[in-house]
């Protein structure tokens, strides 16, 4: 099969070839990845056809383009052979086409007459097309030179035909500064993208963000032709601010207001005030053996995916319905009496960030259409001391894993497919019963505890990720167990390759 | 809200879950509005199957808009072929097929996503709690008696 080079983005390393996966699979075209480097943002794929690297990579963030690759080699003389070799069954195709010739230099530069010379270097192809600088239907034949880091020694050459574009672009239409109605903790439009992209949105699917606060991911969903729905357990964030005439203010600026933005309030559902744990969507309920239950099985699952940044409670609370203690007959039967007066608030309690991703995992297993897909961010510590813990479901295989690092702490897009009901009975058989264990479970219930024995993320992060800090000064230090600190973000990195290993092997 | 999202919605209390009579959420006093859109035909063949038809045509009628067919339709009604002239295109000889949404798409697609409850109350069958709808959201959160 043709082999075809994407231009990457040299940032978001780990999420690069995970969407390359999943626009893949969405655009139902077989590729290989024959070369990918994390350190480089030179890809190289096979695929069937043209029109399938032009599919593939439209729906693209996180690369520029592909492109026929015509020619590659270590040394100008290298790729000259190279492209005679690749491509000259190709020339006579292009000789009077419209063409420009472009010099794409990674971690290098060249001047304006280095580029020519190396574009004249090219003269034996003998095209003799008007060349056209700005005109979008000229043919566009790239030169990419690949150095290493800090160095100006050449590590590789790339020669191309642009095939198709990606669409990278949408990073600045939908970039939050420039949006009507954001929050603090919006997700940023280029991840947000990403996120519909792990999770398939396209074209007549149905979404659905239980944490949409002020619509990034629904907007997201609903670029890629999804039809979208959110729902938040605060309400104010989807009716949004501005408007009220009785206390004079202009300018209302809401969720459907940013759908309107982009023209897509066609695609927008609506969002609805709500608490995961306690959902009003319908769900099947679902038994050990696979069946829905007899009698109320309200349907099979109807969400093609769901995409959502669950609140870590950092910056927002994480909090669901319920009171911190044990209601008293007195106080119930106030709630019961005053619920329906307008001035009344639901009480709400901090809850485990450990036992909301369960919830979500189950929620997600009994919502999606069989092959539909869950994308979610998950925030850790960087150097977490305990083993990378992945929450997992029977009937949702983990597609992906990519971490976006900051400073002490980081955050994964965890992405799984809904299994069919065959595939979770063949893998509960495969599977070892006491895999599954019950690790945080004791904080579910946590009536009357705060928000930090609930949380180890939050109160890691307030504590300034100290701990750690204490932790690798100590480990410096001979003490018998400095071996064991040292390692622990090999012990990191490694259970991230895990994962990654698992994920390549089905 | 668009009456399709109503097709997904049942009552939030655990316990009424598991009743048949949770589902669906009966609209009180609605006041309704239309909100014009594309129709998009895919979308709506996609969301056939998934679709509770007797709980939807109960909506409808409890709503007092027109009422549905007994049956869903088929997913192969959504489209009708038709002939038609190619822009330009002004000697008549060259007609072409092309395929539009039918007058069931149309319906359908001004039932679900054109019709919109803007101000009201969902009630429960089963334990008759009431969730206010407000400028087209819905309000799910419970008191703290029934959580």
């Amino acid at each position: 099969m043709p082999e075809y080079l994407v231009r990457l983005v040299q940032m978001h390393e780990s999420f690069r070839k995970a969407e390359l996966q999943a626009l893949a699979e969405l655009a139902g075209v077989e590729m290989d990845i024959v070369k990918y480097e994390e350190d480089s943002p030179f890809c190289i794929l096979t695929l069937p056809s043209p029109a399938a690297a032009k599919a593939l990579i439209s729906r693209s963030i996180l690369s520029l383009g592909i492109y026929s690759l015509w020619g590659h080699g270590t040394s100008y003389d290298l790729l000259h052979a190279s492209t005679s070799q690749l491509s000259s069954h190709q020339w006579p195709a292009f000789q009077s086409t419209p063409f420009r010739f472009t010099v794409d230099s990674f971690r290098g530069t060249k001047t304006a007459m280095q580029q020519r010379e190396i574009i004249e270097s090219f003269s034996y192809m003998n095209f003799r097309g008007p060349i056209k600088m700005r005109d979008a239907a000229a043919e566009v034949f790239t030169v990419f030179e690949d150095y290493k880091e800090h160095a100006a020694e050449l590590r590789y050459l790339y020669f191309g035909r642009l095939v198709g574009s990606s669409s990278r672009h949408l990073k600045t239409t939908y970039d939050l500064k420039k949006r009507h109605y954001i929050s603090t903790t919006s997700m940023d439009a280029e991840l947000a993208l990403l996120t519909a992209n792990m999770a398939l949105a396209a074209p007549g699917k149905l979404f659905y963000d239980p944490f949409m606060g002020t619509g990034g991911f629904p907007i997201a969903s609903a670029e890629f032709g999804a039809y979208a729905w959110g729902s938040d357990i605060d309400g104010r964030s989807i009716r949004g601010t501005g408007g009220s005439a009785r206390k004079g203010q202009i300018g209302k600026r809401d969720v459907q207001g940013n759908f309107k933005q982009y023209g897509l309030e066609g695609r927008y559902l609506g969002g609805f005030v709500s608490d995961l744990t306690n959902t009003p969507l319908r769900i099947q309920s679902l038994q050990e053996d696979g069946s829905a239950v007899q009698g109320r099985s309200i349907g099979r699952g109807w969400l093609d995916g769901i995409i959502c940044d669950p609140p870590y409670g950092v910056r927002e609370g994480l909090k669901v319905l319920g009171s911190r203690a044990e209601l008293s007959d007195l106080e119930r039967s106030t709630h019961r009496d005053r619920y329906m007066e307008s001035g009344y608030i639901p009480p709400k309690r901090p809850y485990s960030f450990t036992a909301l991703l369960d919830d979500i995992l189950a929620f997600a297993a009994e919502t999606l259409v069989e092959g539909g897909r869950l994308s979610m961010w998950v925030p850790t510590a960087n150097d977490e001391d305990v083993e990378l813990v992945i929450p997992v479901n029977p009937r949702l295989r983990i597609m992906s894993v990519c971490v976006q690092r900051f400073n002490k702490w980081s955050r994964r897009l965890l992405t799984y497919r809904r299994l069919a009901e065959e595939e979770v009975l063949e893998e509960q058989g495969a599977r070892d019963e006491g895999v599954m264990d019950e690790k945080g479970r004791e904080n579910e219930v946590g009536r009357g505890a705060g928000a930090n024995e609930l949380n180890d993320f939050r109160r890691k992060y307030f504590e300034g990720f100290k701990e750690f800090e204490r932790l690798r000064r100590d480990g410096s230090s001979p003490r018998p167990d400095g071996a064991l600190v040292a390692d622990q973000k090999g012990g990191w990195d490694s259970a991230l390759r895990d994962v990654f290993g698992k994920g390549s092997s089905t | 809200m668009k009456l399709l999202t109503l097709n997904f919605l049942t009552c939030a209390i655990k316990t009424c879950k598991t009743s048949p009579s949770s589902f669906p959420l009966h609209p009180q006093d609605s006041e309704l509005e239309i909100v014009e859109a594309d129709i998009n035909v895919l979308f709506l063949r996609n969301m056939l199957p998934r679709l509770m038809w007797n709980e939807l045509r109960l909506i409808v009628n409890e709503l007092g808009l027109p009422s549905l067919p007994e049956t869903a339709p088929d997913a192969s009604s959504l489209l009708e072929t038709k002939l038609q002239v190619p822009e330009g295109d002004t000697t008549g000889l060259n007609i072409e097929k092309i395929e539009v949404p039918s007058q069931v798409a149309k319906d359908l697609h001004r039932v679900l996503l054109e019709t919109c409850i803007r101000e009201g109350k969902l009630v429960c069958g089963n334990c008759g709690h009431e969730y206010k709808v407000m400028e087209g959201v819905a309000n799910f959160l419970l008191p703290g008696h029934l959580v």
